[in-house]
């Protein structure tokens, strides 16, 4: 008796599980045909209920419905991960914050106006035919004839106006301070749009031309505010290379987009048929997967890869050290309105004081590069003035550290082998980085036992992401790490990141250390203000700013952590590779780098034989 | 009877009020601003961060005063209301944790009863008898001694990286969408089979252990003695003992189906299996007071179910209870 309860018991469980797996609301994509011309793709939210497990039958057009794909086959279908920090939850391209966990809404789905390869340096066109500056303070944008959403709606100028007037209207969408700058945006044809500007920033402005992603006018002008500030748009309809097909707790499928304007236009075609996007709960699986080929591409921070790539189990974009490209800046921020992290003299002997070799060969094992001084990447490695950092420059070097201390008045009074501030108080400081962030970790690990090799008390200390942040934001903390900026078009983003201001009571982004000095902030924004064309005006720009920053050191850039990215050859071939017959395109899956070569990798990947 | 659940009721009700009360104020003593951290990871202008802070505390409900935002709680939470998540912004939390909790009984559920089922069987075995003492006993203080993540882990190095027969992530296979078939069915249990071993295995153990010891003292109850001395055969004695050694048996058990929905973190972090227990460790993390809330109000509501479960389950099989009652309406 009890057995039998048991057994039904278990059988009711095994099949709630089924339903519910089932239940995951599941669009049905019915694919059109590229020889039918009128058709559209439809796709139709299916909600099916708990209680009914089967697949409901959907009837939308005379279109052949194709039953969505059970089993996706091995050769049409890429799989990667190193995105997602958490279950997908958005499909609004608005809502920034959460694109890592549906990576490639903006990018694959919903398009930008440009793209950006950060390996030269150049904007290219993509949504648009031809954008410029026709006086300076008229921007023309040209779209590409012939674009279309996926339900088969043409895409024009009234969709970009649209999209950018949306931030006018909205001050809760991210790219709503382009309006304290742009006065008007207009549609002089279908496919023309002019931007007027008051004071146009023109390296924003480029940056903001790769980034803000354009939504469909005829699908979101009857969105409610909250619908389009922070609703889910669930079922997103965009004009890119792929669709939404599913999603569940720890993935999310893609399906490539056959009538994609970018194949009769611009001749690419991704060659993947589909992408899954997998979220793994550790690292450890992930390495797993890729290893055994069942993960094409990992874009997971992998300690130990060097190893594996060694020895042939995986391939980088590098086959020697430091095996990835470099991605951001890790910047040690300085809390400047605490002592004694005010005194200039003390940031400078610390910047001297920190052992980034170690940081780079022990707690990276190889993988990162150490930073140049001035924090720009490799990439926009023009932007730094070598004389500058010839002369104001530091590096690992206890011994000018502790003369540099000695100099400013910190002596080692009570003899605990630390100094002491020039007014007798102790210097007792923490530096922090979130738990769990093991690179992080052994990295400020690094930090604090070499500052307290040159005589500098500081400890490393681990609190939980959010406490963390709440502390960097409040200005709380001593000194902390941080690699918000990312690749970029222009060296603006990093200077806007570390010098951002006003200073306010939350720095939510940027100028953590509430470092208050209008000389640099006018630099910055003379830098902003400087057309994109004006290289040397840059230079120029960046030189002034470069020569402040290593004086003053408000904060210190130490290395530069890399778009991790270790991929197998056992399905997909052609990687982008450092060797000459490989694209020249970036290996990323990550939130904002598919319109930076993400993609276009996708269109040279190949089968392996 | 009606006195006694009455009193219970009142009882279970009082601690619901109480528990959730906590539940609500635990999350909002940590320190940090969720909406910042959430706003964070968009690297805004500052202007725009400040416009949007305001604006999602609002959202969330979170600039009223503290006591306003808790009746706030409870006039949401009758209407089965348990706010929006800051971590996966925008889904409601219901709907997030309705998705995880199917997974977590399917796994929690067979584990717990087959493993109590088992183990007090064995145990019970194991008591007394020399050869089986001396197997099963460190067998199972090893298991129960055993922690879940280390022995998931070995299992998913063992099976699944040196034998290859078992997957060693996920709920089900990354090719497969899902769909009614024996084939996706199978590949649900392929899946579920190494974090259900886990738990068994380390729960079994506990049980087997606890059956042993609670058998040897029974027999040594004078009872037992008694009906011994009176010739009873073995079998016998060993079924009366079995029977008032099960007892605390049942309170455990409940105890353990009380945390179904959430009792497996562990286990679900080192398989990737998508339940209750990886989404309690990240709405920590990411400080989602309503997704706290949440999975902790499906913990409280399991444990007190539980505990009622256990309640009638004791009048069924403890006559003593029965002859207690009886003796309060007398």
């Amino acid at each position: 008796m009890r057995k039998s309860i048991l057994f039904f018991t278990s059988l009711l469980v095994a099949l709630s599980l089924v339903l519910a797996a089932c239940a995951t609301p599941t669009p049905q994509v019915i694919e059109r045909t590229v020889e039918v011309p009128v058709q559209q793709t439809v796709e139709v939210p299916v909600e099916v209920p708990v209680e009914v497990p089967v697949e409901v039958p959907v009837e939308v057009t005379a279109v052949p419905a194709e039953a969505p794909t059970a089993t996706y086959a091995r050769g049409e279908t890429l799989y990667v991960s190193g995105a997602a920090w958490g279950p997908p939850s958005t499909w609004n391209p608005f809502v920034t914050w959460a694109h890592a966990n549906t990576t490639g809404i903006v990018g694959n789905v919903y398009e930008t106006l440009f793209t950006f390869d950060p390996l030269t340096g150049d904007l290219t066109p993509w949504l648009a035919e031809s954008g410029e500056w026709s006086d300076s303070t008229t921007y023309d944008l040209k779209l590409r004839e012939g674009i279309e959403w996926s339900d088969g709606t043409p895409l024009t100028a009234a969709d970009v106006v649209f999209t950018f007037e949306l931030g006018e209207q909205y001050a809760a969408l991210w790219f709503s301070p382009v309006w304290n700058y742009l006065d008007s945006v207009t549609a002089v044809g279908d496919y023309d749009v002019q931007f007027t500007f008051t004071d146009p920033l023109y390296q924003e402005w480029s940056n903001n031309l790769y980034n803000i992603a354009i939504v469909p006018q005829h699908l979101w002008e009857g969105k409610t505010e909250e619908e389009i500030t922070s609703g889910a748009n669930e079922n997103p309809v965009g004009s890119g290379a792929y669709l939404y097909e599913s999603h569940a707790e720890d993935r999310n499928v893609w399906v490539r987009n056959e009538n994609w304007w970018g194949t009769k236009l611009l001749g690419l075609t991704p060659a993947p048929k589909r992408i899954v996007d997998i979220r793994t709960a550790s690292n450890n699986i992930a390495l797993g997967m890729v290893v055994k080929g069942e993960l094409d591409l990992s874009n997971n921070f992998l300690p130990g890869i060097a190893e594996l790539s060694k020895k042939g189990y995986v391939d980088t974009y590098f086959a020697e050290a430091p095996y990835m490209l470099s991605a951001n800046t890790a910047v040690l921020f300085l809390n400047t309105t605490k002592p004694p992290m005010d005194d200039p003299a003390f940031r400078r002997a610390l910047a001297f004081a920190i052992n980034v070799d170690d940081i780079v060969n022990v707690a990276y094992a190889g993988l990162v590069r150490a930073a140049n001084p001035t924090g720009l990447l490799p990439s926009l490695e023009k932007y730094v003035d070598q004389d500058v950092v010839a002369r104001l420059g530091y590096s690992y070097d206890p011994a000018q550290a502790q003369q540099i201390l000695a100099d400013a008045g910190y002596a080692d009074v009570d003899g605990d082998g630390f100094v002491e501030a020039p007014d007798g108080s102790k210097v007792e400081l923490e530096v922090t980085c979130p738990f769990g962030w093991t690179d992080w970790m052994e990295a400020i690990n690094v930090i604090a036992s070499s500052a307290q090799g040159a005589g500098i008390n500081i400890k490393a200390a681990t609190p939980d992401y959010g406490a963390w942040n709440t502390a960097l934001t409040s200005g709380t903390f001593d000194m902390t790490l941080n690699n918000w900026a990312g690749m970029s078009n222009t060296p603006w983003t990093l200077y806007n990141l570390l010098f951002r201001h006003p200073i306010q009571e939350t720095m939510g982004s940027g100028n953590f250390g509430r470092y208050d000095n209008q000389e640099m902030f006018d630099l910055v924004d003379a830098l902003a203000r400087v057309p994109v064309d004006d290289e040397a005006g840059m230079k120029a720009a960046c030189a002034d700013i470069q020569e402040l920053m290593l004086t003053d050191m408000p904060m210190i850039p130490l290395w530069y952590n890399g778009l991790w990215a270790q991929f197998s050859n056992a399905v997909w071939t052609n990687w982008p590779t450092e060797a000459a017959d490989t694209p020249d395109t970036l290996p990323a899956t990550w939130a904002g780098y598919w319109q930076m070569g993400g993609l276009l990798t996708l269109t040279t990947l190949e089968l392996a034989e | 009877m009606r006195r006694y659940f009455g009193r219970k009721l009142f009882i279970y009700a009082l601690t619901f009020f109480l528990a959730a009360t906590i539940d609500w104020m635990i999350p909002r003593f940590m320190p940090g601003d969720p909406v910042q951290n959430m706003l964070s990871r968009a690297a805004l202008h500052a202007e725009a961060a400040e416009v949007m802070h305001g604006y999602y505390t609002r959202a969330f409900g979170l600039d009223v005063p503290v006591w306003q935002q808790y009746i706030n709680f409870w006039i949401a939470l009758f209407h089965g209301d348990l706010g929006t998540s800051v971590y996966l912004f925008p889904q409601p939390v219901l709907q997030i944790i309705m998705r995880a909790v199917p997974y977590d009984i399917f796994l929690l559920l067979p584990a717990i009863l087959l493993s109590w089922l088992a183990g007090n069987k064995f145990g019970a075995f194991a008591a007394r008898s020399k050869w089986l003492d001396n197997t099963i006993s460190p067998l199972g203080y090893i298991l129960t001694a055993t922690p879940y993540m280390w022995l998931g882990i070995l299992l998913a190095w063992f099976f699944g990286i040196v034998l290859g027969i078992f997957p060693i992530a996920g709920a089900y296979s990354f090719t497969m969408r899902p769909h009614l078939s024996w084939a996706f069915v199978g590949n649900l249990l392929k899946h579920w089979f190494l974090p259900f071993a886990s738990l068994f295995l380390v729960k079994f153990g506990g049980w087997a252990i606890g059956m042993r010891n609670m058998i040897i003292y029974e027999l040594e109850a004078d009872y037992s003695h008694y009906l011994e001395a009176l010739g009873a055969p073995r079998k016998l004695v060993r079924q009366y003992a079995y029977r008032n050694a099960i007892l605390p048996q049942i309170t455990g058990l409940g105890l353990d189906l009380g945390v179904v929905v959430a009792g497996a973190l562990v286990t679900e972090v080192v398989f990737s299996y998508p339940g209750i227990g990886y989404l309690i460790l990240a709405a920590i993390q990411n400080q989602d007071y309503f997704l706290i809330q949440g999975c902790f109000l499906f913990i409280i509501i399991g444990v007190l179910l539980a505990n009622f479960i256990i309640d009638i389950v004791y009048v069924i099989v403890d006559p003593r209870t029965r002859t207690g009652m009886q003796g309060e309406t007398v």
